[in-house]
């Protein structure tokens, strides 16, 4: 069975659709007609250049190329995350804590999914390793952005807390822990709730994508399966780095609370 | 000789117990806050010095930055100990430091209290069975009773004391400052305390300090 392919007038219709959003958005007065078109002008552009990358690196079948496009992927959405936490550390560290803990699991995951669990030749076959990266920082990225934003302004809102415990004598850990573990929670619950939904009320992009090209539904489930439990770890695991790192800047050598550390939010 | 004589008659009146009557010593060398500069002091063990000055002059940043709380230059000794030589956590148990809102962060009292000194609630005038009702219950008077009360069982050897008696009436004031002398005595805990109130100070003070142009000036009593 071969796919139906799209032309381009399928594009244009379709795009219609996003253009009556635009329209409704001007009558209602949102303000939001014009991010609506740039978002949908980029999403067109940003998925055209992808698709050209990925079919040069089909084509040409190198580890470098495919390193090279993992650590671009991996920049962005350390600046995603940056900038999706209202207060967040100044200087690198900022931008450099986020991107870092992305990088220890969604590479450690999917380089332990190609190696161990999917083991074909070579280990980096573009088709699987970059799809499954994508996923992975997809998904990270909002459980780690979602747990540093609830760290720092959980820290910023409840900083007499904090040093009320310091006071008595806590360590910083014990001090800040109950924002912590709230920032934790905060950030693995989607994908908790994605995993115990997957299939009911969701089919995911990635399975109904392998449907559609005609993968029988069984082998596109277990693909599924397989990226559902890496997202979860991913994600769970990265926000915990996240947090430890970024729970550790929030206080110096002495244990003091150093909110100054925080850019004030705009 | 005063001291001791006074230890005894409180441990007779049964209100203390008698461990660790060590008698400490806090002193200041050079300590410099982002207000304060080089400040030198040194309080005695059972000594009760008063500090008043404008609001915002420094009074309660110089005890965030002796509780080590802020950063700060210099250097702070209780006894010999210099406080970088100890862990964060161990100093700021030592040196225990009472600010004007006291937070509370589980949902009844008895989990903030590390152990439970029954007379020192009543000496208060609260019972111990206050320790179950949930925190959201307390009245603004009886969370700042029930912060001292709270640190006081953390057994900190020196007191850094942010107008403690601040909005109570003066029956409270007055049951607060002789609960906190007398564990001053008792511990041998030297008392850094800040109060607006003349009257106040002249009740407790052994010394009196102003904060003036960044610097402190003692007054005679």
């Amino acid at each position: 069975m071969n796919i139906i392919t799209l032309d381009w007038i399928d594009i244009t219709i379709a795009s219609g659709l996003v253009i009556a959003l635009a329209v409704l958005s001007f009558y209602q007065r949102l303000a939001l007609e014009k991010q609506i078109l740039i978002a949908g002008v980029r999403t067109i552009i940003q998925l055209l250049l992808v698709g050209m990358v990925l079919k040069a690196l089909f084509s040409d079948v190198r580890l470098s190329w495919v390193v090279l496009m993992a650590t671009v992927m991996l920049l962005v959405a350390g600046y995603e995350v940056m900038a999706r936490q209202k207060r967040r550390l100044r200087g690198l560290w900022g931008y450099g804590i986020g991107t870092v803990s992305m990088f220890i699991t969604s590479f450690t995951v999917t380089l332990f999914a190609l190696l161990v669990i999917i083991g074909n030749e070579p280990w980096y076959q573009p088709q699987y390793a970059i799809p499954l990266l994508g996923m992975m920082l997809g998904n990270t990225m909002n459980g780690i952005a979602i747990s540093l934003d609830r760290l720092m302004s959980g820290a910023w809102q409840q900083r007499t807390m904090i040093e009320g415990r310091l006071m008595l004598g806590q360590s910083w850990q014990e001090a800040i822990g109950d924002v912590r573990r709230d920032a934790l929670r905060a950030g693995m619950i989607p994908t908790i709730n994605g995993m115990a939904t997957v299939g009911i009320v969701s089919l995911p992009g990635m399975m109904t994508g392998q449907i559609l090209s005609g993968t029988v539904p069984v082998e596109a489930v277990k693909y599924q399966i397989l990226i559902m439990f890496m997202i979860s770890a991913g994600a769970g695991f990265g926000a915990v780095i996240a947090l430890q790192l970024g729970a550790k800047r929030l206080f110096d050598e002495r244990q003091r609370l150093r909110l100054e550390r925080l850019q004030s939010a705009d | 000789m005063f001291l001791c004589c006074v230890n005894e008659l409180l441990l007779s009146c049964g209100l203390f117990t008698n461990e660790s009557s060590v008698l400490s010593l806090l002193s200041l060398q050079n300590l410099s806050t982002a207000l304060l500069r080089d400040i030198n002091l040194t309080i005695g063990a059972g000594e009760c010095l008063c500090l008043s000055g404008a609001s915002g002059c420094g009074k309660s940043t110089l005890l965030r930055a002796i509780a080590d709380l802020d950063p700060h230059q210099g250097e702070i000794f209780l006894d010999e100990v210099e406080h970088n030589s100890v862990t964060p956590q161990q100093w700021r148990q030592w040196v225990g430091l009472l600010t004007a809102e006291s937070v509370w962060w589980f949902d009844t009292l008895r989990p903030h209290f590390p152990v439970v000194e029954a007379k020192w609630f009543a000496a208060l005038g609260l019972g111990v069975e206050v320790l179950e009702w949930p925190v959201s219950r307390l009245s603004s008077g009886e969370r700042q009773r029930l912060a001292l009360l709270r640190l006081l069982c953390h057994k900190p050897r020196a007191l850094l004391l942010d107008e403690p008696t601040a909005n109570l009436d003066s029956e409270n004031s007055e049951r607060i400052e002789a609960l906190i002398l007398r564990y001053s005595q008792e511990y041998g805990a030297p008392l850094l305390w800040i109060s607006h109130s003349p009257e106040q100070i002249s009740r407790i003070a052994d010394r009196h300090c102003r904060v003036v142009d960044g610097g402190l000036q003692e007054l005679r009593p």
